[in-house]
């Protein structure tokens, strides 16, 4: 079982970075007005922020991770690894982790690499991170988040054009002696791969001409074999099977309850699955923050926004105890308790 | 519980769902604008009141509100 504690990693601030375009999902013209509104009032998803063609995952985070530099005064030369997760990558190789090292002007000294998670991937990012800076006792890495989602979306597959919203983020993580405790509880199912999944997107089924034939999926639905498919009501099933009990068992280990926890971050899959686990776990409204309304379902960078754009006061100035849940494809899912202490940071960046 | 009070659950989660229509033996497709949307819905609901999960093959599976009922309470055993 993958409950673990994480000691010496310190996180020292974040940042995320938005594109600036604003989609309003009552524009969405492929459906009725009153499917629209359905959506919206369902979903929890009114507006959200979609990247010009052309650009990257890596854009995003070069923004949020130059920014958070700054805010906590890190030297560039002073970073040691960076690790990117995404699954919207720059290119299918080489990794983006390592172009981004040499865009925020990073030493040659700092190792850089990928890794291709979704949803989970914040939570597994402060532990991969946290965990690697302790046994190669390094002092500083970056971790940058996020995804460009709505690149592999189509307009007309009603199910989930108007779910998604593009972010990019950064964290900075320290190695330091005596840091608050991190707890986590990290799971995965593979069985469930083709819930959420790209059909011909790697080396399984190489993309050819055929791949990009639209094809009816079901009234309203319509994509190619590049585009991203996702199984509602088997993901819907799956988060709120599986991270209530995942949340509990954490909490349990350490003898805590939804009371000691001053926030719960829960990655933003959508309004009416993210409320299904809320009241199963019994976590009041008040201490469940979402950003989804303005800036949908994003990815790997829900957590970190939803801090940035919903907690950003309470962060910096209080001492906290969050506890942060990331759950989707893969399947894949976990979730870490964790203090913060004034931490930076960064106000949100809009490119 | 019973299929009535199943019933009541579905009317308050579902606004325009004029109350006392639903009936155990209607067809709860024909009972509302059915969509994935309102078929989410009616799993969350579900869900949050009886702690069940029901799959896509559970309500292609049935017809009527008694059937789904059914399917829930076999499944709460």
């Amino acid at each position: 079982m993958a409950l673990f504690s994480l000691h010496n990693s310190l996180i020292k601030g974040i940042s995320a970075c938005v594109p600036a375009t604003e989609y309003d999902n009552m524009d969405y013209d492929w459906i009725s007005v009153k499917e629209r509104e359905l959506l919206i009032k369902t979903v929890g998803v009114a507006k959200r922020r979609m990247a010009p063609v052309g650009t990257a995952t890596s854009d995003l985070c070069l923004h949020a991770a130059e920014k958070l530099l700054k805010d906590v005064q890190w030297e560039k030369d002073e970073v040691e690894m960076l690790v990117f997760i995404s699954q919207a990558r720059d290119y299918h190789l080489p990794a983006t982790g390592i172009i981004l090292q040499d865009r925020l002007g990073l030493s040659k000294k700092c190792m850089a690499f990928d890794v291709g998670l979704g949803c989970s991937g914040y939570v597994y990012g402060l532990s991969i991170v946290g965990g690697l800076l302790n046994s190669f006792n390094l002092k500083k890495a970056l971790l940058l988040v996020g995804d460009i989602s709505t690149a592999s979306i189509s307009y007309k597959d009603k199910s989930i054009y108007t779910l998604f919203g593009d972010c990019g983020t950064a964290t900075a993580i320290e190695r330091s002696e005596g840091a608050p405790v991190m707890h986590f509880n990290m799971m995965s199912d593979g069985s469930g791969f083709d819930a959420i999944y790209i059909p011909h997107s790697g080396t399984r089924r190489i993309a050819d001409k055929s791949s990009l034939e639209m094809q009816k999926f079901g009234d309203g639905i319509y994509r190619n074999m590049i585009q991203l498919f996702l199984d509602g009501v088997r993901v819907f099933n799956f988060a709120t099977m599986e991270v209530p009990p995942n949340v509990k068992e954490l909490l349990e280990s350490q003898n805590m309850t939804v009371e000691d926890i001053d926030q719960f971050v829960f990655h933003q899959a959508n309004l009416l699955m993210n409320e299904v686990i809320r009241k199963k776990l019994k976590i009041p409204k008040e201490k469940y923050p979402y950003s989804m309304n303005t800036f949908g379902n994003t990815s790997s960078a829900s957590i970190p926004l939803t801090m940035i754009t919903q907690l950003r006061e309470k962060i910096m100035n209080e001492k906290l105890k969050l506890l942060l849940s990331g759950f989707g494809v893969g399947l894949s899912w976990g979730s870490v308790i964790l203090e913060t202490n004034k931490i930076v940071c960064s106000e949100l960046i809009e490119v | 519980m019973d299929v009535n009070d199943f019933i009541k659950k579905i009317e308050a989660e579902f606004e325009d769902l004029e109350p006392g229509k639903l009936k155990p033996e209607s067809n709860f497709r024909d009972m509302f604008d059915w969509s994935s949307v309102n078929a989410l819905i009616l799993i969350a609901m579900v869900n949050t009141e009886y702690d069940v999960i029901i799959t896509a093959e559970d309500l292609r599976a049935s017809k009527t509100v008694q059937e789904l009922f059914n399917v829930i309470l076999q499944k709460v055993k």
